[in-house]
């Protein structure tokens, strides 16, 4: 989602203090490090749409305020000292803001974690910056940690032999375990595997 | 029965105890930052504690359905060691944080200059961030650390209501309470604070504007000790309307002066923000 799609997105009192926060960190871009972890005391923590909360739209759009060239320093300060919630919202706001590939090593903090809101949140569009290494592993921990693999942004797009291999020796450890594996994850294997049969064929 | 345990250390306890500590009752607790056993030597050893206190020990306390929150401070202790003074520097950026629900620990340890500093200087942040204080009281030389304590908070300004000055016993009790903020009491197997002794104070100075906690911490401890005081206290003749006052309401009326307290729908089993990964989609 765009900024204004969040914006519009967030109710009344909650739009009127992130006009009022955007207002101050505009002025003072360094305001925003008490305005930000406060976004969710005044914004509250509630589903808004497309999968974002209150406090994460929030928190995006007091990013998305910042000069372009402050916010990459300033987004790898709030994810430093962010709790679990803002770290998430620095990780999801990511593809809104214009700081290049200069998040890729905030990803690679979340996706080291064994936190699942972290390591979800890494893995949206912005993931299009993860080298392909990074980026299988990454799927392949959200199998370990029972994360959902929906969340993970062009799944099928981006899954490779080298991925099929790795999931196909996690599929024979667990069947060797007698210990189930995700169903989510088996589908992935057996459309990757279809993929590799008819590229033989 | 629902527990509150307004003071343990979940850093030093491992995941089976959350799972312990669920199965006997508590669905809350606030862990405060202390000393971690071996002293530390930079202020970067501090931030990566804080910010486990803020991150990772929620995360692990939410697969049991315990909500947990965190006081945030420079420990007495370590305040002496000027390699660490650089702390009091980074702490108003943990004091925002929504699971921070007070300044804490803060108050002696050996009474030295350097500790009246830190104390007087993290009371004036407790007051700025508008948030109650926890305060330590020293192991050695305990009656008057707990006079001159008292002392401190007054001078300080701070409402002594938004303050609960911790570790108490026999001798110490009476003149916290009297000054207005909290008791707290940490019930050890052989120390501090046992079951017995701790019903017998109840019975005494009674169940208004007390804390009783496990704490929890490095040392020979027992997180399941606040749910032992609370069965002594049934057996002792205490209602059930008792042990929730002491237990729960007391630690919520406490610390929800912080504005900050997130019960949440406090159902054990619950996921922890799971749902927010589950409703991300993204």
């Amino acid at each position: 989602m765009k900024p204004d799609e969040l914006r519009a997105a967030l109710d009344r009192a909650a739009v009127d203090w992130v006009d009022e926060a955007v207002r101050q960190v505009s002025a003072d871009p360094g305001a925003i490090a008490r305005l930000f972890p406060r976004a969710a005391r005044a914004c509250g923590r509630a589903p808004i749409a497309g999968g974002w909360s209150a406090d994460e739209a929030a928190r995006a759009l007091l990013l998305a305020a910042l000069p372009a060239d402050r916010v990459a320093a300033e987004a790898d300060r709030l994810y430093r000292y962010g709790d679990a919630s803002e770290k998430r919202a620095v990780l999801r706001a990511l593809p809104l803001l214009p700081v290049g590939e200069a998040g890729v090593p905030l990803l690679h903090d979340a996706i080291r974690t064994n936190d699942t809101r972290l390591v979800g949140a890494a893995l949206g569009t912005y993931a299009a910056h993860l080298d392909a290494a990074t980026w299988r592993q990454a799927v392949l921990k959200c199998v370990f940690m029972g994360l959902p693999l929906s969340i993970v942004d062009r799944l099928d797009e981006r899954a490779d032999e080298e991925l099929r291999v790795m999931l196909a020796g996690l599929a024979e450890e667990r069947a060797a375990a007698g210990r189930p594996m995700a169903a989510d994850a088996t589908g992935l294997l057996n459309r990757l595997a279809g993929t590799a049969l008819r590229k033989e064929a | 029965m629902r527990i509150f345990d307004p003071h343990i250390h979940m850093t030093s306890r491992t995941t089976d105890d959350y799972e312990r500590m669920a199965a006997a009752g508590v669905r809350a607790l606030v862990e405060p930052a202390f000393w971690l056993g071996q002293p530390r030597t930079s202020v970067a050893s501090f931030t990566d504690y804080f910010d486990s206190l803020v991150g990772w020990e929620p995360f692990r306390a939410g697969q049991f359905g315990i909500r947990h929150h965190a006081t945030i401070a420079l420990n007495p202790k370590e305040a002496n060691d000027p390699r660490c003074a650089g702390v009091l520097d980074v702490l108003p950026r943990y004091l925002e944080k929504d699971g921070v629900v007070a300044v804490g620990e803060i108050g002696y340890d050996s009474m030295t200059p350097e500790e009246d500093h830190a104390f007087a200087a993290q009371l004036a942040l407790a007051i700025e961030h508008e948030l109650p204080a926890l305060v330590h009281t020293p192991h050695r030389d305990k009656a008057r650390g707990t006079e001159r304590t008292i002392k401190v908070v007054a001078e300080s300004g701070i409402d002594p209501g938004r303050v609960v000055v911790d570790h108490l016993n026999e001798v110490t009790v009476a003149a916290v309470k009297d000054s207005g903020s909290w008791a707290g009491f940490s019930i050890y197997p052989d120390t501090k604070m046992s079951p017995p002794r701790m019903v017998e104070i109840l019975k005494q100075f009674g169940t208004e504007r007390v804390l009783v906690n496990s704490a929890a911490d490095w040392g020979k401890s027992d997180p399941l000790l606040t749910r032992e005081t609370a069965d002594l206290m049934l057996a002792s003749g205490f209602s059930e309307d008792d042990v929730d006052l002491v237990f729960w309401r007391n630690p919520v009326a406490f610390y929800g002066q912080s504005g900050k307290l997130d019960l949440g729908d406090n159902e054990p089993g619950a996921l922890f923000e799971g749902n927010s990964i589950l409703r991300g989609g993204s």
